[in-house]
């Protein structure tokens, strides 16, 4: 039992940290989301590295590591609420990839880990989905039923309106599209789903981790009745609290990252339980951090809104916490179920 | 990363399971009362031992097997899941042995560490006083010197197995001018004496786990002084390091199986297609994953960094908040049975409620994390 990382996981997550720590500065960030941008710059940065590509296979021209190692940048470019469209890129790669052809994956994997292809990746109803995030600029939107079928459209092949999210951080459309418009992706598509739900889990964390940091640096500051209000039990509690709840998110996402990786077996049953512990996380530790700032908590001038939208949109992206918590019911029936059963001797 | 076990220590766990299906304790005697309860543990420890599995995380050289953290903890959610009786000296096993291999004298160690280890004497802890609970620094118990003995009274409380222990883990106040934490002493204090009086405390289910210790004059030769005169809250804090570091992982799995069992009533019930109790039982499962995998993640910081991530302080937390929030649930779930006096869930509910306030309630635990784990600063509180 060993949840360190290695010393090479160690060094992408201090370079990340060290990079995103210059060019996605909280100043940055904020004339992004005002002016409605992507920082293209940093993309092209990130994909000169190689970071869109970092869990493609080296046959299609990525780095060909593990999710485990796709959850490290997802953190650290949570923490920095960094303007790319990382997130939607690297889970609709993630699909294609499990569930593509070999055509199909021949045709967008080179692209995509190239960072010059970017994608996005949502949950559909009758051909449609409301909001998908990074679909306003996607190359390739793929679109993933409740019937665990996905299809993967250009925006060509369906209807696409740019919508103003309450995450200016990152684009969103509405798309929309007949049936049987695009390609079916036929293959792992489960597989490919468990995956993006443990890529935006980590995201989640990142987002927690920072909203904690930014708080504790507040209420250490913030004085009233001649003491720093983190002295008070009411405050510093919460703050407790918002540790708990993000170290909850964080081991249970570092189980299904390590299990999509060293035993797929418990992928299905690990996301779901990841994804149901960081949407909760992302949406309480995100508030509590507002509420810990007082008033200039819900002022446009302070930061911790930014994270509090993020992780909004993040908690509902493929399923909120308690769509996570059926399956996981779904599961665990099946398996009582089993027990059951009168075993033969 | 790597959640798996080394073959070493899936062997580990083999030995013992092998060991634990071949040596089944006898049931749990029905008639006999307390009496009947203890002689039952105490024959189950003394098992234990002549199979060498009685304490495999102390050092080979005081009758343990050197086991690592990773094997202690395989060990500790080996004996919770085959549901065993409670070795009848856990105190001595888990806290006395420890703190005197890290404090005692090599007379002091030749003395005791073994009829800890066969339950020949049985360990009791006298830290808390009515008055010194979260603030135990702030104990009154007196211990005055006399000639080669200590001469000691004052009242201590919430004293698991006192009535049955020969030997008490006792801190005293031994110089009052000095700062509170400096003022103290560590003692073995034998129970065997008129001067000590045990009075059962009876809980809100009934039994008597705990008790009051009044201690009038009561006498502890030098010799049994552990750690030095006025070295005391040092010594103290051993032991209560150690206080969780091992049940934790069997606590652990006696959550989980009483979830399974849960989830089992539920599902033959029909309930589990219930969209709320659904949800609540998964809910529980996450959190008891969330426990299972915080533990593990925790024991692996100590093992590799020899030092513990934040984990520690929130485990006990978060498990202790889950086994109330589950037994709660076993109510709407189970039914009136589960409100029915001698019903094992009606006990469940009933014990569950202690877990937020024994071995540090969870607004001292909130408080440290708050203040080392966070680095807030604490609120000055009155001297």
């Amino acid at each position: 039992m060993d949840f360190g990382l290695t010393d090479d996981q160690r060094d992408i997550k201090r370079t990340a940290r060290e990079l995103l720590g210059e060019r996605s500065r909280p100043e940055r960030v904020r004339e992004l989301a005002e002016t409605g941008r992507t920082d293209e710059a940093l993309w092209r940065e990130l994909s000169d590295l190689g970071w869109p590509g970092i869990a493609v296979a080296e046959e299609h021209g990525g780095l060909g590591l593990g999710c485990l190692e796709l959850t490290i940048l997802c953190e650290e470019l949570g923490r920095a609420l960094a303007a790319v469209p990382f997130l939607p890129t690297t889970m609709a790669a993630g699909l294609i990839e499990l569930a593509g052809s070999p055509r199909q994956r021949e045709r967008w994997l080179p692209g995509f880990a190239r960072g010059e292809l970017t994608g996005a990746l949502a949950a559909a109803e009758d051909g449609g989905a409301e909001l998908v995030i990074g679909g306003a600029d996607a190359d390739v939107i793929v679109l993933v039923y409740e019937d665990r079928t996905a299809r993967a459209l250009t925006p060509a092949e369906c209807e696409l309106v740019p919508i103003a999210s309450i995450d200016p951080t990152r684009s969103a459309a509405r798309v929309s599209a007949s049936l049987d418009a695009g390609e079916e992706l036929a293959d792992d598509v489960a597989g490919g789903v468990d995956r993006a739900l443990v890529a935006i889990s980590s995201e989640l964390v990142g987002v927690c981790d920072r909203a904690l940091e930014l708080t504790l640096a507040y209420v250490k500051e913030r004085r009233q009745f001649g003491v720093p209000v983190g002295s008070f039990q009411a405050v510093s509690h919460r703050c407790a609290q918002m540790l708990l709840d993000t170290e909850k998110a964080r081991a249970n996402t570092a189980f299904a990252a390590w299990a999509a990786d060293a035993d797929p077996e418990r992928l299905a049953e690990a996301a779901a339980m990841a994804k149901a512990a960081a949407s909760d996380a992302g949406r309480e530790v995100t508030a509590s951090a507002i509420q810990a700032h007082g008033g200039i908590g819900f002022t446009w001038e302070a930061d911790v809104h930014w994270l509090y939208k993020r992780a909004q949109l993040d908690a509902a992206l493929l399923g909120s916490a308690a769509r996570q918590r059926a399956r996981v019911a779904t599961i665990l029936t099946e398996r009582a179920a089993r027990l059951a059963v009168p075993q033969l001797q | 990363m790597d959640l798996t076990f080394s073959e070493q220590e899936t062997s580990f766990r083999d030995e013992l399971r092998d060991w634990l299906a071949e040596n089944p304790p006898v049931p749990r005697p029905v008639e006999g009362g307390e009496d009947a309860q203890l002689a039952w543990r105490r024959d189950w420890q003394r098992r234990l031992y002549e199979g060498g599995w009685a304490a495999p995380h102390w050092p080979v050289e005081y009758g343990g097997r050197g086991a690592t953290p990773t094997e202690s903890a395989i060990y500790f959610e080996e004996i919770g899941r085959a549901r065993v009786p409670m070795a009848a000296n856990i105190l001595g096993l888990l806290l006395g042995g420890p703190t005197l291999m890290a404090w005692g004298t090599p007379e002091q160690k030749e003395r005791y560490l073994e009829p800890i280890l066969s339950a020949e004497e049985i360990w009791c802890q006298g830290f808390s006083e009515p008055d010194a609970g979260s603030d135990l620094a702030s104990l009154k118990t007196r211990a005055v010197k006399r000639g080669e003995e200590w001469v000691v009274s004052g009242q201590k409380v919430w004293t698991s197995a006192a009535q049955h222990a020969k030997w008490c883990m006792l801190v005293a106040r031994t110089d009052v001018d000095a700062e509170k934490h400096k003022g103290l002493t560590y003692f073995l204090m034998d129970m065997e004496q008129d001067a000590v009086q045990v009075r059962p405390l009876r809980q809100i289910t009934g039994e008597a786990e705990f008790n009051e210790l009044f201690i009038e004059e009561a006498t502890i030769p030098d010799a049994n002084v552990v750690g030095g005169a006025g070295n005391g809250w040092k010594v103290a804090l051993t032991t209560l390091m150690n206080e969780r570091a091992g049940l934790g992982f069997a606590l652990q799995i006696r959550l989980r199986q009483l979830l399974d069992d849960l989830i089992a009533i539920a599902a033959e019930r029909g309930l589990m297609a219930d969209p709320l109790h659904a949800d609540s039982l998964a809910e529980l499962h996450v959190r008891c994953e969330s426990i299972r995998l915080l533990a593990w993640k925790g024991l692996t910081d100590v093992e590799r960094y020899g030092q513990p991530g934040p984990e520690g302080s929130l485990v006990k937390w978060l498990w202790s908040e889950t086994n109330q929030r589950l037994t709660q649930l076993a109510v709407d779930i189970v039914g009136p049975e589960a409100m029915t006096g001698g019903t094992s869930w009606s006990y469940e509910l009933r014990r569950a409620r202690g877990n937020t306030i024994e071995g540090g309630t969870t607004e001292v635990l909130k408080n440290i994390v708050a203040e080392r784990v966070l680095g807030l600063p604490r609120l000055k509180a009155a001297a």
